[in-house]
């Protein structure tokens, strides 16, 4: 067995200010030759444990060693680090970032123009060499900061979450360009919050609320999983229903619908599930491939079950014919900069609308343009029958409105933000003190009621978003990207409360940048670089993309692949 | 470990700083825009506030002497003289701030002044605004001594005038307060340039994440503090030249001294005023929070407390006590000094041991602050 470059162990830190238990008692060993990955939510203490690698963070307990030497002593020229951020000065180029990181790390003059060279051409940013790092895309920058991160051969590679925040495609490139550019010597941790980039590492560690799950190679995880996911087909106009009704089953231990199906992760190989579980007269039950994030919710216990609570306790919509929400070449135009170009699309009552695209794309424009948060520079939109020009103030009040990044009053305590919410849609006296009761029972708030918002755990904080956006029984939901950042047992609890709203005609306009969640969705919009590339249920983009059985990742990245070539032969 | 010092990496951090600082705008408008701004406020305002001052002027009678002293109001350089209406319409004008003072010249003022008994005139002024009260006061006072003089000399009677009129006179605002506000606009850029221009942008490398990147390169903490300290202490001694240029050569403010004394106190300032922005940075990490310490520590003390505004003998004595913690005290009197009256080294250099004291404890706070720690 080859030495680790760095190793830790026991690794305790609790957050002096907010008192949080960022890690605790966690080991990790980073083996030369490997991608070993760190894996795990939002919070979960990834970034604690890649900054006391760096020698950043001091542990309160447990050692933690890089090159044979405490972390804090190692030899930093050796370490290539690549913070969240990049860590790029905006107003350099992207030749003096890498110049300044060169001389940084001492590489010696004799090598810079071969590792320059090799580094621009891998990144495929020479021709960009005189920009400026501020002027580059998202995609591009984390390039360049993987290029100042590899400037001079490092030992140990760390990286935290490059993959976040850009399209599938940069991710995918980023992967390939780590794995090729590091040579046998070099230790690489990868740190993602994506539980389908773990699958192919060497080596997974897998973090959660500060505790360390599981550590080994990604197939001892899978193989707990082994011969227990399987496939259901099922009428798709019923899947949710029957969703929640196999969820009941005490052998089911979590579902997802995909496509005109269920996955399903059985609790034992040797489970059996008969039609009558499903209501329907006759199943087909096939083995599918397990994945990462079955393992994970697996390990944390199993999936939301039982229904959504919210559901049951929301009012009918009533039936209508009109769309719920349509949008007709909506445009939005910022000076010179078009964020989004021509977006039409129609969603009836009772039904799920994805808007799925990388960061940047034009998603969060459309969403504001049509909660009335921004004025189109062209085209026309509705939200349950009302105009977005004449009637924003209706439409805005037939709307429960998720932003991205959690809109609350971090000052203010859980109670506070939920009267709040409810004063501003138009919630008084009983019918105001019903609403939050109902809530904060529903969402299990009680306990934080006096806590202020701002120092929730990030699931909570998206519980009572939520719960701030559906108090006034809205028929309409826009949902921006709800389950951002954390863990899949949360996410299936979103899922299932939003599933559950749909079938009392809730009408749910939602982005997201998990791929496999927009298989909830009953018809998705791509939306790539201001343009909506393709529109359709998920199983018809699949088609469209050819890639009928792959994953929704692969049809999101063959569709906007093909559109980048379409620009480029247009 | 690598070697504590290295030029390499020190070399490169000071590269990187120059080309940020030619690159910001916002550094460009505070080392170069904000102190052209700044003497030309003070240059101009200066004359806007006392040149003309509007004063009615209500003459009751016609005789030869009271025409002749109204004449010499109205080509006083300090008055603005409004002299339509009756005393009680006056009245009602300055109650509502469209005159400052009435100056009114009695009916038998002329024969006081033919039987050589005096000549007394009445000056009413607007008491709720001390200031502006007293300043017309004295200056009608000045233009009725002038004119006694100039009349009784002409006639070929000398009178001892009842007011020393030197003593007014050597309060004259227009000189004095370019010597004043100079040096304070002096002090005032290279506090922007050395302490909250600094604090910014090191905060401003916590708040984009940069600081990380760097702390996690072999550089050491005192080459990184270095590479923030040398460019933004040119940059101020930059700033101060063009200031200096700008007050001697545009506005005429004498400079008596050697550029090598004006040179060796503003360094001496630049000290303290670094320390404290690397002090405050390194304990705050946040652009907003920095700007706000920096203004309230720094800028607002310069402004107030150092004596460029106002005057610390006159100030109480608690409040002078104050004004000893504040590092702009000792740079305004000898700036004062070497611009006015010439280089006096045994006033300078105690004021600039004081600064560079200041100094000692400002980056002894921030090399305590700053590590190499992110929490």
């Amino acid at each position: 067995m080859i030495a680790p470059v760095a190793r830790a162990e026991g690794l305790t830190k609790r957050f002096a200010k907010s008192g949080v238990l960022a890690l605790d008692g966690v080991d990790l060993a980073v083996v030369p030759g490997q991608m070993t990955g760190l894996v795990g939510p939002d919070g979960a203490g990834k970034t604690t444990l890649i900054r006391m690698l760096a020698g950043l963070v001091e542990p309160d307990a447990g050692t933690i060693e890089v090159f044979g030497a405490p972390a804090a002593a190692a030899d930093r020229a050796q370490i290539g680090y690549m913070p969240q951020r990049f860590g790029l000065y905006e107003d350099l180029t992207v030749i003096e970032n890498l110049t300044l990181y060169a001389e940084l790390r001492g590489l010696a003059a004799s090598e810079r123009a071969a590792s320059f060279a090799r580094l621009l051409d891998f990144t495929d940013l020479q021709r960009f060499q005189n920009r400026r790092a501020g002027q580059l895309s998202g995609g591009m920058k984390q390039k360049l900061g993987l290029a100042c991160a590899m400037v001079r051969e490092p030992r140990l590679l760390l990286l935290d979450e490059p993959g976040v925040g850009v399209d599938p495609v940069s991710r995918r490139e980023l992967w390939a360009m780590v794995r090729t550019l590091a040579g046998d010597g070099v230790g690489v941790l990868w740190s993602t919050a994506y539980l389908d980039e773990a699958e192919k590492c060497d080596t997974v560690f897998l973090l959660n609320e500060g505790r360390m799950l599981h550590g080994g190679a990604p197939g001892d995880l899978l193989g707990r999983v082994k011969d227990r996911v399987v496939r259901v087909a099922v009428p798709s106009a019923d899947r949710r229903q029957i969703l929640e009704r196999v969820l009941g089953h005490d052998a089911v231990m979590d579902g997802t619908v995909q496509g005109d199906a269920l996955r399903l992760l059985l609790s034992t190989p040797a489970a059996i599930l008969s039609p009558t579980d499903f209501g329907l007269p006759a199943i087909v039950v096939e083995p599918t491939e397990p994945r990462f994030e079955d393992a994970f919710i697996d390990m944390l216990g199993g999936g939301a079950k039982g229904g959504s609570p919210l559901a049951r306790a929301y009012r009918r919509v009533p039936p209508n014919d009109a769309p719920a929400i349509s949008a007709a070449g909506l445009t939005k135009v910022f000076g010179d900069f078009t964020a989004a170009r021509d977006i039409g699309f129609s969603v009836p009552r009772g039904q799920i609308f994805g808007l799925l695209g990388p960061n940047g794309a034009g998603k969060s424009t459309t969403f504001k343009m049509l909660c009335g948060l921004l004025t189109p520079s062209a085209g026309t939109g509705s939200v349950a029958g009302f105009d977005l020009r004449n009637a924003k103030a209706e439409a805005r009040q037939s709307l429960g409105y998720m932003a991205q990044k959690v809109s609350l009053y971090g000052d203010l305590s859980v109670q506070q933000n939920l009267d709040f919410f409810a004063g501003i849609y138009g919630l008084q006296g009983p019918a105001r003190r019903e609403a939050t009761a109902r809530v904060t029972e529903i969402f299990g708030l009680q306990r934080y009621l006096g806590v202020n918002s701002g120092t929730l755990p990030l699931g909570y904080k998206q519980r009572l978003a939520l719960a701030c956006a559906v108090m006034h029984e809205p028929p309409v939901l826009f949902l921006d990207e709800p389950t951002s950042g954390v863990d899949p047992i949360v996410r299936r609890e979103f899922w299932s409360h939003i599933n559950g709203l749909v079938e009392k005609g809730v009408t749910v306009l939602v982005t997201t940048h998990f791929m496999e969640e927009a298989e909830y969705c009953d018809r998705i919009a791509l939306i790539y670089r201001a343009e909506q590339i393709a529109t359709g249920t998920p199983d018809e983009l699949k088609s469209q993309a050819g890639t009928p059985d792959g994953s929704m990742e692969d049809a999101f990245i063959a569709l906007i692949e093909a559109a980048d070539r379409g620009r480029e032969a247009a | 470990m690598s070697a504590r010092w290295n030029r390499r990496r020190f070399g490169a951090m000071l590269v990187k700083e120059t080309l940020q600082i030619l690159r910001d705008p916002s550094t460009f408008l505070i080392a170069f825009v904000l102190p052209v701004v700044l003497i030309f406020l003070y240059g101009f305002g200066v004359n806007l506030d006392t040149a003309r001052t509007r004063i009615a002027l209500s003459v009751q009678d016609d005789g030869g002497a009271a025409q002749s002293l109204a004449g010499a109001f109205q080509h006083s350089r300090w008055f603005e003289v409004v002299t339509t209406g009756d005393l009680a319409a006056m009245q009602r004008d300055m109650v509502a701030g469209r005159v400052r003072g009435i100056v009114v010249i009695p009916a038998d003022f002329s024969q006081h002044i033919a039987r050589g008994s005096g000549g007394d005139i009445q000056v009413i002024t607007d008491g709720s605004s001390p200031n502006t009260a007293s300043f017309v006061g004295a200056y009608a006072q000045g233009v009725q001594s002038a004119w006694a003089a100039a009349y009784q000399f002409d006639r070929g009677r000398h009178v001892v005038p009842a007011i020393a009129i030197d003593q007014r006179f050597w309060f004259n605002p227009e000189l004095a307060s370019r010597f004043f506000l100079v040096p304070g606009a002096i002090a005032i850029v290279m506090t922007m340039i050395g302490t909250l221009l600094t604090a910014l942008v090191i905060a401003r490398e916590w708040e984009r994440g940069t600081m990380e990147a760097i702390m996690a390169t072999p550089i050491s903490m005192s080459e990184f503090m270095a590479t923030k300290v040398i460019p933004y202490f040119v940059l101020g001694l930059g700033s101060m030249t063009l200031c200096a240029m700008l007050a001697v050569f545009v506005f005429g403010v004498p400079f008596r001294g050697s550029p090598l004394a004006l040179l060796a106190i503003s360094s001496a300032f630049l000290v303290p005023a670094l320390g404290q922005g690397l002090f405050i940075s390194a304990a705050t990490k946040n652009q907003f929070v920095a700007s706000q310490i920096a203004l309230l520590t720094a800028f607002l003390p310069g402004m107030m407390l150092s004596g460029f505004l106002f005057e610390i003998s006159s100030m109480p004595r608690w409040i002078r006590t104050v004004t000893y913690l504040v590092p702009a005290r000792y740079l305004i009197p000898p700036l004062q000094t070497v611009f006015v009256a010439g280089d006096d080294w045994s006033l300078f250099l105690p004021d600039m041991a004081a600064m560079l004291g200041f100094g000692l404890v400002f980056f002894a706070l921030a090399v305590r602050a700053t590590r190499r720690r992110i929490a």
